[in-house]
């Protein structure tokens, strides 16, 4: 952990990228309470400082989750295109309801405001990864290419390549 | 001058490159404009007064003259340069296309910028979702400093300029300037209070420019070609081109750079393919969320800053949201208005209140056990919220309420009538 703060000057300038890197360090994809007092340490603030920045932005979590992170767009974009009903269909297929990880600890859905890839609405990403012109087919089909990969890969793998 | 009319400014490069080579971005023209800066020492105060007489406005939405917001950044021992890439209004992906494909034109955009106030540091901040924005950005810069086109004394000019990538993390309201200057601090995205504004206390209190990725994209070839060239496309008041995405029931969904003022039926047919599947136009939504609904009598209106303001309407981020005879105006509101619940960032009580009150009567109007009353009481929370936010992000939600009830009222009650509620409170 320390590792990947001592890449970065002892600046809160650099407290978003310090927990990007140990959100995508942590196999379950999530700021573990050693991680923010790592960061509140290191950058000599406040626990509670480090806590107030990363409870304000949807792409933190404090509470872990599952491997692969899928970012469902509800934007009206998406939403007039069927995304509501997908939304449901996904949230079936998975067997979790937004903002839960599955049993198997493989994904976790959230759903997520407007993604920039409205060309190809409904759109959603796993990970890193755009999938667009969703439909039932499609989500399932992406679901299973993860399902697919070898053991370990996930969010923060994919992030750094 | 002999230039011929541009058609496409700041999507020339679109895919005529490739975004990860200097050598074929520089093939293209790339650093022209600011190799001639140096080499013909033009001074800041010419830089800026090329760009007030071309005319170019703000891209990311409000339209503010550019050379007029740069003219106003105040000197100081440390001035900075912002690009604002924290492209997150619904329906809008144009900046994540320039960085894709053409990220040195905008590294050069900043730096000229950044020549013209006085800075010799610059950010993009990117949000965090984008990430193949981040990593083209990331290699630009990089290739770009190995080559000494940022660093100390660009091409021995004396001149310094050099950028830094910061990656966001998720929150719509950091695309307001101050929130995505409290952001870059590394703190929560609180907007601040204005005045002061950033061109007299920003980023760590210093002087900054905060521009968006489009207009910055702009800024090489105006001072390549000069401010003539750049007013001949567009409209008098709204010179140059804009980048529109159409989306939603059109033929072929995406992004087009268009000129200024190009009417929304002539986007609708030759960039969009015309309404999906032949049914007939009801209404778009334009400038996203924070946009306006408007219906047929629009179609022959030119897209541009000051003919939508004529109509009560925005052009915002140019997001055009096509929607067809079957489109339900009560359902796609009452997503709007999740969205602005969802992004409110909690700091000012009108907004935080306010934005979680819509939602209430508006998912109670759209499952139909609302009342009628509930619709002008909508009306009336925005309005305080247009009043007492503190950031747009509050002051939003009145227009595309206030436009779906001006043209679509009849479709509410009906959605409320047909449930059998009460027709009054």
């Amino acid at each position: 952990m320390r590792e990947l703060l001592d890449r970065y000057p002892a600046s809160t300038e650099y407290m978003l990228d310090m927990l990007h890197d140990l959100q995508d360090a942590d196999e379950r994809n999530y700021l573990s309470e050693e991680a923010l007092r790592a960061v509140a340490e290191y950058l000599d603030v406040p626990l509670s400082e480090v806590v107030s920045t990363a409870t304000f932005y949807t792409m933190y979590s404090l509470k872990p989750r599952g491997r692969h992170i899928i970012r469902f767009c509800e934007s009206p974009p998406c939403q007039l295109v069927g995304a509501e009903s997908l939304l449901d269909l996904l949230s079936k297929h998975l067997g979790v309801g937004v903002g839960e990880t599955t049993a198997d600890g493989l994904f976790t859905l959230e759903t997520s405001s407007c993604l920039g890839v409205c060309g190809v609405a409904p759109a959603m990403m796993i990970n890193t990864e755009v999938h667009g012109n969703l439909t039932e087919e499609r989500i399932v089909a992406a679901l299973e290419s993860i399902k697919a990969l070898p053991a370990g890969s996930g969010a923060g793998g994919v992030a750094h390549g | 001058m002999g230039e011929e009319k541009p058609t496409r400014i700041v999507l020339q490069n679109s895919h005529q490159i490739d975004p990860y080579s200097l050598d074929e971005a520089i093939g293209v023209g790339a650093y022209a404009a600011i190799a001639k800066i140096v080499e013909e020492k033009i001074s800041p105060a010419d830089v800026i007064e090329t760009v007030k007489a071309s005319g170019l406005r703000g891209r990311g939405g409000a339209g503010f003259p550019t050379g007029l917001k740069w003219s106003f950044t105040a000197t100081d021992d440390q001035v900075y340069v912002i690009c604002n890439a924290d492209e997150g209004e619904p329906g809008t992906f144009k900046d994540r296309l320039i960085l894709e494909v053409d990220p040195h034109r905008l590294i050069e955009g900043m730096m000229i910028a950044g020549y013209a106030v006085g800075a010799t540091v610059g950010f993009v901040y990117v949000r965090g979702e984008y990430a193949l924005s981040i990593e083209r950005m990331s290699t630009a810069v990089q290739a770009a400093r190995k080559a000494g086109l940022l660093g100390k004394s660009i091409l021995g000019s004396g001149f310094s300029f050099d950028i830094e990538i910061k990656k966001g993390a998720g929150a719509y309201v950091c695309g307001e300037e101050t929130s995505l200057i409290e952001s870059i601090e590394g703190k929560r995205g609180y907007p601040r209070l204005k005045p002061p504004y950033p061109g007299a206390v920003g980023l760590w209190d210093k002087p900054t420019v905060v521009n968006n990725v489009e207009t910055l994209a702009n800024v090489p070839p105006i001072l390549l070609h000069g401010a003539e060239w750049f007013r001949s496309v567009g409209t008098e008041k709204c010179p140059g081109t804009k980048v529109y995405t159409l989306l939603g029931h059109v033929e072929r969904p995406g992004l087009t750079e268009a000129p200024m003022g190009t009417k929304l039926q002539d986007l609708i047919e030759t960039c969009g393919g015309g309404v999906k599947d032949g049914k007939a136009f009801k209404a778009a939504l334009i400038g996203g969320a924070a946009g306006a609904f408007v219906c047929a009598d629009c179609l022959d209106k030119p897209m541009d800053f000051d003919s939508l303001q004529e109509l009560s309407a925005v052009l915002g981020s140019g997001a055009i949201l096509v929607l067809n005879e079957d489109a339900s105006i009560v359902d796609l509101l009452d997503g709007i208005l999740s969205f602005f619940k969802h992004e409110s960032c909690g700091q000012c009580v009108p907004c935080r209140g306010g934005t979680v009150a819509l939602k209430t009567l508006s998912e109670r109007v759209r499952n139909g056990t609302g009342t009628l009353a509930d619709l002008d009481k909508m009306i009336e929370i925005a309005e305080t919220m247009q009043a007492m936010s503190l950031c747009p992000l509050g002051q939003s939600p009145i227009l595309p309420i206030q436009t779906a009830l001006r043209h679509f009222r009849a479709e509410f009650e009906a959605r409320l009538n047909a449930a059998g509620s009460a027709p009054v409170a």
